[in-house]
């Protein structure tokens, strides 16, 4: 077994609240793992258990087979600091080298700025650069120890499209040489972009687990609205294309569906007495929702 | 796998980068500390200096000097390093140091170092003003047991400071440390010698850290003998702040919450 980042059974309230609910979880060495849920989900949690800074209620955590609160499991963790959280006064230069001194065999300064594009910054405080600069300075600092396994929290929030794929070409770029990289987003295009395997998070627990593929096809739903007439009954969930069907207390029947036009044409071709047609694809949202749903169906 | 070679980086040399930068942090918001380096100056000028009776006197003037120096190395340890850890914790850049490689020993012995180093500097303008000002006199030997003291009288207050810092939010620290600070430093001797507390008053007194200090330091600086059990009293408090530290430490998980 060499797991980088094992969990098992992980459960962690804060007061009320259940972020995380029996959640287990294995990324090997090597893959590069995108945390996708909407907001409150537990994805910062999960890092936060990962990366030491919190403890579980229950389960266990395990970090390159130790416990992420012993200093020594994190010599080959990288984590980025929150962007609005970098020392002000200090220099881009210093900060990176804070975070170097560490690691056993750190990146030289230039270099790790350099991937960033960030040499020209060397000298100035980090009170004085953009929220872009910021943004790319902190996930440097994630890199700059040469980690084995790197953490990113929403890396690119807030960024204009080119800062973007700056960014993921060099957490691709990372990537190839070698490192695990698990980053959490709500950006579907984000994980999209980065990811080989994808965990959908939602309430606290583990929603999908798969390959980028097979979630971007769960994710991939058409929404079909219609209404029927009083009294008549039609299987909406067993016509062509759709996968499920449900009535909603106002009477309006949502069918999602992985092949709207086929459901389309069969309505038609099966004569089904349907008015008030909507179609629209379903947001990452409802996505997130619908397997909440057949979490819940299936409980 | 090349896990197994990789080991943290050695305990002091952390330590000492920590110190470094957290040196660096403060001296470039100079403000900060400015406040507590001009204090005990201010107190010296404004009531000792004037008394001729006291600064005249060469035993008592170095004694009053000692003991304003006691509170200047205090006020520098619980505040910037007491409310200043508190601030810390409520930045974003926290916890992201908590999860660098490094456990709470390299951090905590980094403020331990600062703190002794401000300290140092919070008494230059002390003993320049008592140097120049009073009749305040040591003998080389005297100024070595000074420098000697000043980590002894720094460390304990230091941890409790930290214990403060990391277990309350800021706001509750600056309260929590000037409710501690002052009465400290009264019932420690530090604004008036405890030869005109009354009985009662000196038998408390002596069981505070702030007054096995004082004594501490005087001896240091006059030879006049501290009381018996004095160092007995700073090592235990220092042993009991040292342990509220790092249980304060391990139990914080950040101000915040995602």
């Amino acid at each position: 077994m060499n797991a980088v980042v094992e969990l098992t059974g992980v459960t962690r309230t804060f007061g009320a609240v259940t972020a995380l609910d029996d959640v287990s979880l294995s990324v090997g060495e090597g893959q590069l793992v995108g945390l996708l849920g909407p907001n409150g989900a537990g994805k910062t949690t999960l890092l936060s258990l990962v990366s030491g800074l919190r403890r579980a209620d229950s389960g266990t955590v395990r970090l390159f087979g130790g416990d992420p609160r012993d200093a020594s499991s994190r010599i080959a963790l990288g984590t980025t600091p929150q962007e609005t959280g970098l020392p002000p006064t200090l220099t881009v230069g210093e900060v990176v080298d804070l975070v170097a001194k560490h690691y056993p065999a750190p990146m030289t300064r230039g270099e790790a700025l350099a991937r960033f594009g960030l040499e020209d910054l060397v000298a100035r405080q980090t009170g004085g650069l953009s929220g872009g600069q910021k943004r790319r300075l902190a996930v440097a600092l994630a890199l700059v120890g040469r980690p084995r396994l790197v953490l990113l929290d929403e890396p690119t929030t807030g960024l204009d499209v080119e800062a973007r794929h700056i960014l993921w070409q060099a957490l691709r770029d990372y990537h190839d040489d070698g490192a695990t990289v698990l980053l959490t987003s709500h950006y579907l295009e984000e994980i999209e972009a980065l990811a080989e395997r994808v965990v959908v998070i939602g309430g606290g627990r583990v929603l999908a687990d798969d390959t980028l593929a097979s979630v971007l096809g769960l994710v991939a739903l058409r929404r079909v609205v219609l209404s029927l007439p009083p009294g008549r009954t039609v299987d909406l969930a067993r016509l062509p294309g759709a996968t499920s069907a449900q009535q909603a207390p106002d009477g309006r029947w949502t069918v999602l569906a992985n092949d709207a036009d086929r459901l389309v044409r069969a309505l038609v071709a099966q004569d089904v007495p349907f008015h008030d047609l909507e179609l629209r694809g379903a947001s990452l949202e409802e996505a997130f929702l619908t397997l909440t749903q057949n979490e819940e169906a299936v409980r | 796998m090349s896990t197994t070679t990789l080991s943290p980086r050695p305990f002091w040399a952390l330590a000492v980068v920590h110190a470094k930068f957290q040196f660096l942090e403060t001296v470039r918001i100079p403000i900060a500390v400015i406040g507590n380096l001009l204090f005990p100056s201010l107190a010296l000028l404004f009531f000792v200096i004037p008394q001729r009776a006291v600064a005249d006197d060469p035993l008592i003037a170095t004694a009053a000097v000692a003991q304003l120096g006691v509170f200047a190395v205090m006020s520098t340890c619980l505040f910037s390093f007491g409310v200043g850890v508190s601030e810390d914790r409520a930045m974003p850049f926290d916890p992201f140091l908590r999860t660098l490689p490094a456990g709470a020993g390299p951090r905590l012995m980094g403020r331990v170092l600062n703190g002794v180093l401000w300290s140092y500097l919070a008494l230059v303008p002390l003993v320049l003003l008592g140097a120049l000002l009073t009749a305040a006199t040591v003998t080389p030997t005297q100024a070595l047991a000074a420098i000697v003291m000043v980590p002894a009288v720094a460390v304990p207050f230091l941890l409790l400071g930290l214990a403060i810092g990391y277990r309350l939010s800021s706001k509750a620290a600056i309260a929590v440390v000037q409710a501690t600070l002052f009465p400290l430093a009264f019932a420690g001797g530090l604004f008036m010698p405890p030869e005109a507390f009354p009985a009662w008053l000196d038998a408390i007194s002596k069981v505070l850290p702030s007054r096995a200090a004082r004594d501490l330091a005087v001896q240091a600086v006059t030879g006049y003998p501290a009381y018996s059990y004095a160092l007995l009293v700073l090592l235990t408090w220092t042993a009991v702040f040292a342990a509220m530290a790092v249980t304060a430490y391990r139990r914080d998980e950040g101000r915040r919450f995602h």
